[in-house]
């Protein structure tokens, strides 16, 4: 049986055979040895119709309990913020979703313009003068960040992280830091924030001191006195924020810092068990020739009409090679798309809305939940609260109620099985913190 | 020639430009509770001038820059070692299930079997075609896979005690190959290829030793051909203890026909964008995973998934595993993608590759006496054509033909590459083509060289049909203007 997405004829591979001078398309792979050919059919279950095909997976789609099914509270680095509906305009255009990286601008400059616009949407949210064209997620952002810091800052061979960064994004700077030549080393938090002394007295001698801004444990951390604690020492002050949160947060580049980086997913992209996203790095404009990963710049053509091209390609590794300032090839463009979208079509005003009412609710959890928030500094959209019992089982019971409670923040945290970190978007209600409150009242008695 | 003069068309707004202060679309829920105030020194001071437009204005505006870009769906695209082929569209619909989109990658395992099922079953079936039997699904993209394939050498030495310090990639090799060896804090060493365009056996014994940790290779290279002397240079690296990387990149020609475990090689990864159809978004997103040989398993990054009789899991109890290299599990929705594709093929995949081989040795049997072919052998799913007496002849460059292909309605070949090969057009036109596209190409191909002899001005001119002509990339780099920058923005036009 011939796949449907295959467009050949029996009568066109007789002729494109016959062109070639080949009697069989067999013949065409003479040049593979036969000792490395395989002599049997690949051992993969039997071909499935568009129709069966949709029921197979519908079925394993049912198998999971979404946002949807549950009421669910949970963050923790991936948030349930609304993603529009101008959205699906750009997903669902398949020339921006068939296209390559735009090698060749002219037949390219619709998705070179909207990343030329993604990069001006992102340095006005973090304050910075140049953004690359994204990167995988917020993770590995920051491992792309570290890389500029040892290049910028040769002689220094250590990087600092807050211990409130994502425990995740701490995992993977921590997976790349050995080929980079880098040391690692953690700021214990005080009372849920990270103390800028402590900072300082780590940031000797470091490349690079990174920190998340509202951190992982949901608290605003103090990041114009950890910017400057770490700009003191001659490190760079990295911060990793939160987009969503930047209508209503002070921009990193407005408090001292050298690069911005962040997870781009609650910017107009749906949760998705976690990927694909985008990350985004912006950085100040002393950097933007050790920035890794694809620029795009405007300039002109033959006729002086205005027109966007792959730009400062010397950095990148077709060019460059082993001497690029990064492996980057494919990133992230349709995501990054898919946040120039729902951040325009938010605009500055609905950005502080979103804000205002991330902070509003959370401000309402804390009153409302019977259970006693574990720090005292202000949140923005996540809240730890203490669980008379370990958080996990607080979790189980309430989901059995059909509410997802939260994150457990034991998973990566020592000495916090009993702390739940309970997240609220603009998509929750002060009714759903109030159903929220009612379910923890009675599995936590 | 297609489309209309660049002249007559209109240029496209910046969607900055299309903003006026106090306009709007989005009006997001505001619950009536009282908004606490943050300290003074969090508190944004100015705004983001973020755009202020209307939705009518904003679906305009994205619509108008969809018009203005070339996708697969729009025409041929035969971006060499890009693999530009169709993507199904229930790969969009299935990705979009609630049960997929909305599921976070937080929820506890009992309420994400479908999706730790899904992934276990792609795990297999990848594992099937490389023949190597561990998978981690994690990585980003190739250029990830060929990172953390590099963690993995290293962190398989280390364990052994051994110090190696050195990686091989061939001169055809994609820049990745030697940036993620330098990322990877190793040295590059170079190998050459003959005039057959396989390894330089000399050269290669020559430069393997007991520094050596492994080879990177793409097979079939960029060249477009399969190195006949795999099994030798497998034999070479493992007989000084060193092992071999394969560059998947080129996959979609030997799916089903011959296994890179089978050729020799210890780790592999995939480009599902790809061999498995996940669009490529102008540019991302993709899918790295990679696959390893037994020995090689305990270093896999964190966390894996793994089937327990019915149940699934993740599991990041491995205490050798080089870590985490990216968030979560790996790109979700492109496995959805990767996965209904695999389905839909079954045991076909050969057939897959063996019309991609088709349709590219029909290209070059049509095209081989119009440009300078050198290598002059069967390819595979691509194949490489040189410009280089037209350049002689004419003055005609490959840039040259890749822009005047743009006026025939036709994505250019990806140019200049491989290096080792001058005036390089790398051609791959992949399995979806009808013949009747191919024979466009091979058309406009013709006309081209043709053009390049009697009215050159043409092809110097070109494109002359596309939203713009050809670009001042110089200007570009040399005066970075990389964000709009509002009122103070350079006036560069005119």
């Amino acid at each position: 049986m011939s796949s449907g997405y295959l467009s050949l004829t029996d009568a066109d591979r007789e002729e494109m055979l016959a062109a070639i001078g080949a009697s069989s398309v067999d013949e065409l792979f003479e040049q593979v040895p036969p000792g490395v050919r395989l002599d049997r059919e690949l051992d993969v279950p039997p071909a499935l119709g568009e129709a069966e095909l949709v029921r197979h997976i519908e079925e394993l789609a049912a198998r999971n309990v979404h946002i949807g099914a549950e009421l669910s509270f949970l963050g923790a680095g991936i948030y349930d913020h609304y993603v529009p509906s101008v959205v699906d305009v750009v997903l669902s255009r398949g020339e921006f979703l068939t296209a390559y990286t735009p090698y060749q601008p002219e037949m390219s400059q619709g998705v070179l313009q909207a990343i030329f616009e993604y990069q001006t949407v992102i340095c006005e949210l973090t304050g910075m003068d140049v953004s690359n064209a994204s990167g995988y997620d917020g993770m590995t952002v920051a491992a792309d960040a570290c890389f500029v810091a040892k290049h910028a800052l040769p002689d220094r061979r250590k990087i600092v992280l807050a211990e409130t960064l994502n425990p995740q994004v701490r995992q993977v700077v921590k997976t790349y830091a050995p080929g980079f030549g880098l040391e690692v080393v953690e700021v214990a938090h005080t009372n849920g924030t990270t103390d800028p002394e402590h900072l300082a007295a780590a940031a000797t001698d470091a490349a690079a001191v990174l920190f998340q801004q509202p951190n992982f444990l949901g608290c605003l951390e103090p990041a114009p006195e950890l910017a400057e604690a770490a700009n003191e020492a001659g490190a760079l002050a990295i911060a990793h924020v939160d987009p969503m949160s930047l209508g209503v947060l002070e921009a990193p580049g407005a408090y001292g810092c050298a690069m911005a980086i962040g997870e781009g997913q609650g910017a107009g992209n749906w949760p998705s068990f976690g990927g694909p996203h985008y990350g985004f790095l912006a950085a100040r404009n002393d950097f933007i020739r050790r920035m890794p990963g694809r620029i795009v710049g405007e300039t002109v053509d033959a006729d002086g009409r205005r027109a966007f091209v792959l730009t400062l390609q010397t950095r990148e590794q077709h060019i460059r090679r082993e001497k690029a300032t990064s492996n980057i090839t494919t990133n992230q463009t349709l995501l990054a798309l898919a946040g120039l979208a729902t951040l325009s079509w938010l605009g500055p005003q609905g950005l502080r809305e979103v804000g205002e009412t991330c902070l509003a609710l959370s401000q309402y959890a804390r009153e409302r939940i019977p259970l006693e928030p574990v720090f005292d500094a202000p949140t923005f959209k996540e809240v730890a609260f203490r669980t008379p019992v370990p958080a996990r089982d607080v979790i189980k019971q309430a989901r059995e109620r059909g509410v997802h409670p939260g994150y457990a923040l034991g998973r990566d945290y020592e000495g916090m099985d009993d702390v739940l970190l309970v997240a609220l978007t603009e998509k929750r209600s002060a009714e759903d913190v109030d159903r929220l409150a009612v379910v923890l009242e009675e599995v936590c008695q | 020639m297609t489309g209309e003069e660049t002249s007559a068309r209109p240029d496209a707004p910046l969607i900055f430009e299309r903003s006026r202060a106090g306009r709007r679309a989005g009006r997001p829920p505001r619950p009536d509770l009282p908004v606490p105030e943050l300290p003074s020194s969090l508190r944004r001071t100015n705004p983001p001038r973020l755009p202020e437009v209307s939705e009518p204005e904003l679906v305009r505006h994205f619509t108008t820059l969809a018009d203005r870009t070339f996708g697969v769906d729009t025409g041929f695209y035969p971006l060499g070692s890009c693999t530009m082929k169709h993507n199904p569209r229930v790969h969009e619909r299935l990705a979009g299930l609630p049960g997929f989109r909305d599921l976070h990658p937080h929820q506890e395992d009992d309420g994400a079997q479908g999706a730790l099922e899904l992934m276990c079953r792609l795990q297999q079936m990848l594992a099937e075609i490389a023949g190597l039997p561990a998978v981690t699904l994690q990585p980003a993209a190739g250029s990830q896979g060929e990172l953390t394939g590099l963690m993995l050498m290293r962190a398989y030495f280390a364990d052994r005690g051994e110090e190696r310090d050195t990686i091989i990639t061939a001169d055809t090799a994609h820049g990745t190959n030697p940036a993620s060896v330098t990322m990877a804090g190793y040295k590059l060493e170079k190998v050459e290829t003959d005039a057959r365009g396989n390894l330089d056996l000399a050269d290669l014994r020559g430069k393997v030793n007991e520094r050596t940790a492994g080879l990177m290779l793409t097979n079939p290279s960029t060249l477009g051909l399969f190195d006949e002397g795999i099994e030798k240079v497998a034999g070479i690296f493992h007989d000084a203890g060193a092992l071999l990387y394969y560059d998947g990149a080129n996959l979609n020609a030997v799916v089903g026909i011959s296994r890179p475990g089978d050729m020799g090689f210890d780790i592999v990864h995939y480009n599902l964008h790809k061999t498995f159809s996940q669009p490529h978004g102008g540019g991302g997103p993709g899918g790295g995973p990679v696959a390893v040989r037994e020995r090689l398993e305990p270093f896999l990054p964190v966390p894996r998934v793994v089937q327990e009789g019915d149940v699934y899991r993740l599991d990041s109890d491995h205490p050798k595993s080089i870590g985490r290299v990216r968030g979560f599990a790996g790109p979700f929705g492109v496995f959805v993608r990767s996965y209904a594709f695999m389905r839909a093929y079954g045991p076909a995949l050969k057939e897959m590759s063996g019309v991609a081989v088709l349709n590219a040795n029909y290209l070059l049997a049509r095209l081989r006496d119009a440009y300078d072919l050198p290598y002059d052998r069967l390819c595979m799913h691509e194949f490489v054509l040189s410009a280089r007496t037209l350049k002689r002849e004419h003055g005609i460059t490959a840039l040259d033909v890749a822009k005047r292909l743009m006026d025939y309605g036709i994505h250019p070949p990806t140019i200049y590459f491989p290096l080792v090969v001058p005036e390089a057009l790398m051609i791959e036109p992949t399995e979806t083509e009808p013949k009747e596209r191919l024979d466009d190409f091979v058309d406009a191909m013709r006309a081209i060289a043709e053009e390049a002899a009697k009215s050159p001005e043409l092809l110097k001119d070109a494109p002359r049909s596309r939203p713009v002509r050809r670009l001042d990339e110089v200007r570009a780099a040399k005066q970075p203007v990389v964000r709009y920058l509002f009122d103070a923005h350079p006036a560069l036009v005119g």
